[in-house]
C-alpha cells in the first residue's frame, strides 16, 4: 500500500542540494588529479592546452551560460502560471545543450583527426605529461557530456509534464530540482572551461 | 499471528504476491528486502572465507591453486565489504526502525528508497555475472590496486561497473536519510531527542554523502585504463599508481566508519535498555560520531605508509589517526559508564551489544599499531590487518548487525526466539571468533603475509587451530539463525514493549501498523528516559 501522497518543498530541495554536492565530489576526484599532474608536468599541460581551440571553447560557455539564464528564467515562468512560455524556455535550454554537444563533437572529433586520444601512437610517442593531459580533457569533457546529455532528457521530460499540466504555479519543484541540475552542469563546465583552455 | 493487531504492515496492502515487496514504497518492507538481500550476501561471504581458511588449514596446496584462492578471497571481500556491510546497516536496520524512531510515516523520498534497493540488486547481480564472464572472476583484492588491476587478464572491468552501480545506491540512501531527519521529525522530536543509532545514521549518510563520489570516479577511472587506455596511473605514460591509492583510501577508509557508525549507535542503543539506565553522556556520544565522520574522512593515507609516500605524509597522517581514537574512546567510556551501577539483565541483544565492546576494543587497539607509522611497516599486509579488520568489521559491526536483529527483528514479526538458543549460539560464536581472528594477529606478528595461499611450515599450527576457530564460529551461526528465524515465524508471540525501550518504535503496536503510528506522536521525553516504560 502507498501512503497519501506526502510534499515536503523544502526537503525537496535540501535532497537535490545533496545530491548535487556529490556530482561536485565527483569531478572533485578529477581536480584533484589535475592539480596533481599540473605541478609535475607543467610544460607538457601548458604544450597540451594550446592545442584547444579557444573559440569553440568560449563558444560553448557562451551557450551554456544562456542555456542557464533560460533555465532560471522557466523557473519564474512555472511560478507565474505561464505554461506556453515555460515550455518555450525549456525548450531553449534543451536546444542549447544540443549545440553545445554539436561543438564538443566538432572539437573531440577534429583532434581524434590529428591522432590525439587516449592510446593513441602519437601520444605514447609523445611526452609522458601530454599523454596524461589529454587523457584528463576527455574524461572531463567526456563525464561532463555526459551530464549535459543527462540534464538535457531530465529538462525534455520535464517540459513533457508542464505541457500535460503535471507542473504548475503549485507543484513545480520538480523543474525548480532539474534547472539546480542544470546549473550544476554549467557550474562544472565553468570550471573546466578555465582550467583546460584559457590558464595554460 | 493471532496475537497481532488486523492492519499491521504485513497483511495490509493493496497488491500481493512477491509484487507487494519487491514494488513497495514502505519503508519497513524495504528495510526487509534489505535484510534478506545482505543476510544472503553475507552468508555467500562466510562460505567463501571457510574455503578460504581450509586452504590455510595446512602448507602448501591443501583444496586449491593459487589463481583460485587469489579469486576467493578477492570476490569474500568485495561480497562482504559492498553486498553486505557497507548497504548492510542503512539499508536494513536503518530503513526498518530510523523513520519509526523519529515519529515519521516514511522516510522523505520512498521511491528512492526503493530504487536504491533496485541499484543494490543491479550492482550486486553484475558483480556475480562478472564471476563467471569474460577473464574470470577478478583477482586483485577487493582495493583493485593498480597496476596489477588495469593488466589482469580476470574480468575487472565488469565487476567496477557493478561496484560503481552499488555506490550510486549508497549515495541515494544517503541523500534520502539526511533529509529525512531533518525534514521528517515529530513533534517534540528536537535534535537531543534523537536516539543515538539514528544519529549514527546521520553521520554515517554525511559519509556516504562525501566519500562515495569519490570511489565513483575511482572505479572510472580503473575502467577507462582497462578499456581505453588512459595511462593516468602508468608510469611508462607519466601516470602515478600511488594517486590511484590515494583516490581509492580517500573513499575507503571513510567507508569503513560508513561500516562502523551504525553499529555503534545501536550498542548505544542496546545498552542503557538492558542496563535499566539512562545512557551516560548522550550529547557526547552523539558529537562523537560527528567527530569521528569528520575525523576519519582525513586518515586515508594510514593504509599507505609503505607504498612510498612523502615521510611527511606519512606523519600527518599517523597523527590524524590518533586523533579518531578519540571519539571512539569516547564512546566505550560512555558505554561501559552506563554500566555501571545498571540493572544489567543479560538478554541476547545485551550479550552481542557487551561482546561487542570488547572485540571493538580489541580492534581499535591494534588500529593503533597499525596507524603508529615505526610498528606498521614491520605488520603491514601481514596476518595481523587481516585480523585487525576483523575483530573491528566482524567482531564490531557483525555482532552489532545480530545484536540489532534480536533486538528489533521480533518487533516487526510479533514473534520471538529462545533466549536459551540464541545465549548458546552468541557463546560459540564468540569464542570461535577469537580463535579464529586472535591466532590470526598472532601469525602477523610472527610474519605471516597476508593474500598468499601458502606459507612457511612454522605457521602450521596456528594456522590450524584458527580454520578449527572459523567452523566453531560457523556452527555458533548456524545456531543463532536457525534459532532466530524459527521463533521469528514460529515462536511465542512478542507484544508490548518486554525490554521497556523508551525510543518511539517500542510505543507503537507489534507488528507496526503500516503507517507506524495511529496518531501523529508528539515526543515528550528522551529517548532514555525509562520512567513508566513498564519494566522494573
Amino acid at each position: 500500500m502507498s501512503h497519501p501522497k506526502h510534499t515536503d518543498y523544502n526537503g525537496d530541495k535540501l535532497g537535490m542540494w545533496l545530491f548535487l554536492f556529490t556530482e561536485l565530489l565527483l569531478f572533485g576526484g578529477l581536480f584533484i588529479l589535475y592539480a596533481v599532474y599540473l605541478a609535475r608536468y607543467p610544460k607538457e599541460f601548458s604544450a597540451g592546452g594550446h592545442q584547444l581551440n579557444l573559440v569553440l571553447g568560449t563558444i560553448n560557455t557562451v551557450i551554456l551560460l544562456t542555456s542557464s539564464l533560460l533555465a532560471a528564467m522557466a523557473v519564474t515562468a512555472v511560478q507565474r502560471g505561464q505554461q506556453r512560455l515555460t515550455m518555450g524556455l525549456l525548450g531553449g535550454t534543451v536546444l542549447c545543450a544540443a549545440g553545445f554537444m554539436l561543438i564538443k563533437y566538432l572539437e573531440w572529433s577534429a583532434k581524434i583527426q590529428h591522432g590525439i586520444f587516449p592510446n593513441s601512437p602519437r601520444l605514447i610517442q609523445g611526452a609522458p605529461g601530454e599523454s596524461i593531459f589529454f587523457s584528463l580533457y576527455y574524461l572531463s569533457t567526456g563525464i561532463h557530456g555526459l551530464h549535459v546529455l543527462i540534464g538535457a532528457g531530465l529538462l525534455g521530460w520535464v517540459a513533457l509534464k508542464v505541457r500535460s499540466g503535471a507542473i504548475h504555479s503549485h507543484d513545480y519543484v520538480l523543474l525548480e530540482n532539474s534547472a539546480l541540475y542544470w546549473h550544476l552542469v554549467d557550474l562544472i563546465w565553468i570550471f573546466i572551461f578555465p582550467l583546460y583552455y584559457l590558464m595554460l | 499471528m493471532t496475537t497481532a493487531p488486523p492492519d499491521n504492515f504485513w497483511n495490509d496492502t493493496g497488491r500481493t504476491g512477491i509484487s507487494s515487496w519487491i514494488f513497495s514504497t514502505d519503508h519497513k518492507r524495504i528495510g526487509l528486502l534489505y535484510f534478506y538481500s545482505v543476510l544472503t550476501f553475507f552468508l555467500v561471504g562466510v562460505a567463501l572465507g571457510l574455503l578460504l581458511r581450509i586452504e590455510l588449514m595446512a602448507p602448501g596446496r591443501t583444496i586449491m591453486g593459487p589463481q583460485t584462492y587469489n579469486a576467493l578471497f578477492t570476490v569474500h571481500g568485495v561480497v562482504m565489504i559492498f553486498l553486505f556491510i557497507l548497504p548492510g546497516f542503512p539499508g536494513a536496520f536503518g530503513n526498518l526502525v530510523m523513520p519509526i524512531q523519529i515519529g515519521a510515516r516514511d522516510v522523505a523520498f520512498p521511491r528512492l528508497n526503493l530504487f536504491s534497493w533496485w541499484l543494490y540488486l543491479a550492482g550486486a547481480v553484475i558483480i556475480l555475472v562478472s564471476l563467471f564472464t569474460g577473464g574470470g572472476a577478478p583477482d586483485t583484492g577487493w582495493t583493485f590496486y593498480v597496476p596489477f588491476s588495469t593488466r589482469t587478464g580476470t574480468n575487472v572491468s565488469l565487476a567496477v561497473v557493478g561496484v560503481f552501480i552499488l555506490g550510486f545506491s549508497a549515495i541515494l540512501t544517503g541523500v534520502n536519510f539526511v533529509t529525512t531527519i531533518h525534514r521528517l521529525r515529530a513533534e517534540g522530536m528536537t535534535w537531543t531527542r534523537l536516539p543515538l543509532f539514528t544519529w549514527s545514521l546521520y553521520a554515517t549518510a554525511w559519509v556516504q554523502i562525501l566519500a562515495t563520489p569519490i570511489l565513483a570516479i575511482t572505479l572510472v577511472l580503473i575502467f577507462s585504463e582497462r578499456v581505453l587506455g588512459t595511462g593516468l596511473f602508468d608510469p611508462s605514460r607519466g601516470g602515478d599508481p600511488i594517486m590511484f591509492q590515494h583516490l581509492f583510501w580517500i573513499y575507503s577508509h571513510p567507508a569503513v566508519y560508513i561500516m562502523i557508525l551504525p553499529a555503534m549507535g545501536i550498542i548505544s542503543d542496546i545498552i542503557p535498555v538492558f542496563s535499566r539506565k539512562p545512557i551516560f553522556g548522550y550529547k557526547m556520544i552523539a558529537f562523537s560520531s560527528l567527530a569521528i565522520a569528520a575525523a576519519g574522512s582525513l586518515v586515508w593515507g594510514h593504509h599507505m605508509f609503505t607504498s612510498g609516500m612523502s615521510d611527511n605524509a606519512v606523519l600527518v597522517f599517523s597523527f590524524l589517526t590518533f586523533i579518531v581514537a578519540i571519539p571512539s574512546a569516547i564512546k566505550v567510556f560512555n558505554w561501559v559508564s552506563t554500566l555501571y551501577k545498571g540493572s544489567i539483565s543479560l538478554e541476547a541483544p545485551m550479550l552481542f551489544a557487551l561482546s561487542f565492546i570488547l572485540l571493538f576494543s580489541i580492534g581499535g587497539l591494534t588500529g593503533l599499531i597499525l596507524g603508529a607509522a615505526a610498528t606498521d611497516v614491520h605488520v603491514h599486509d601481514t596476518h595481523f590487518v587481516v585480523g585487525h579488520f576483523h575483530y573491528v568489521m566482524f567482531g564490531g559491526t557483525g555482532f552489532a548487525f545480530f545484536a540489532a536483529m534480536h533486538y528489533w527483528l521480533p518487533k516487526f514479526y510479533g514473534r520471538t526466539y529462545s533466549q536459551r538458543g540464541a545465549i548458546v549460539a552468541w557463546a560459540l560464536m564468540f569464542v570461535g571468533f577469537n580463535v579464529l581472528y586472535f591466532s590470526m594477529k598472532v601469525l602477523g606478528m610472527k610474519g605471516m603475509p597476508r593474500r598468499y595461499y601458502d606459507y612457511l611450515p612454522e605457521f602450521t599450527t596456528l594456522n590450524l587451530v584458527s580454520t578449527i576457530g572459523s567452523w566453531i564460529l560457523a556452527i555458533g551461526l548456524l545456531i543463532m539463525l536457525m534459532n532466530l528465524f524459527r521463533g521469528l515465524f514460529r515462536g511465542t508471540p512478542f507484544t508490548g514493549n518486554p525490554w521497556g525501550g523508551a525510543t518511539l518504535e517500542w510505543s507503537i503496536p507489534t507488528p507496526p501498523p503500516t503507517e507506524n503510528f495511529i496518531e501523529e506522536p508528539v515526543v515528550t521525553h528522551g529517548p532514555y528516559d525509562f520512567t513508566g516504560t513498564g519494566r522494573p
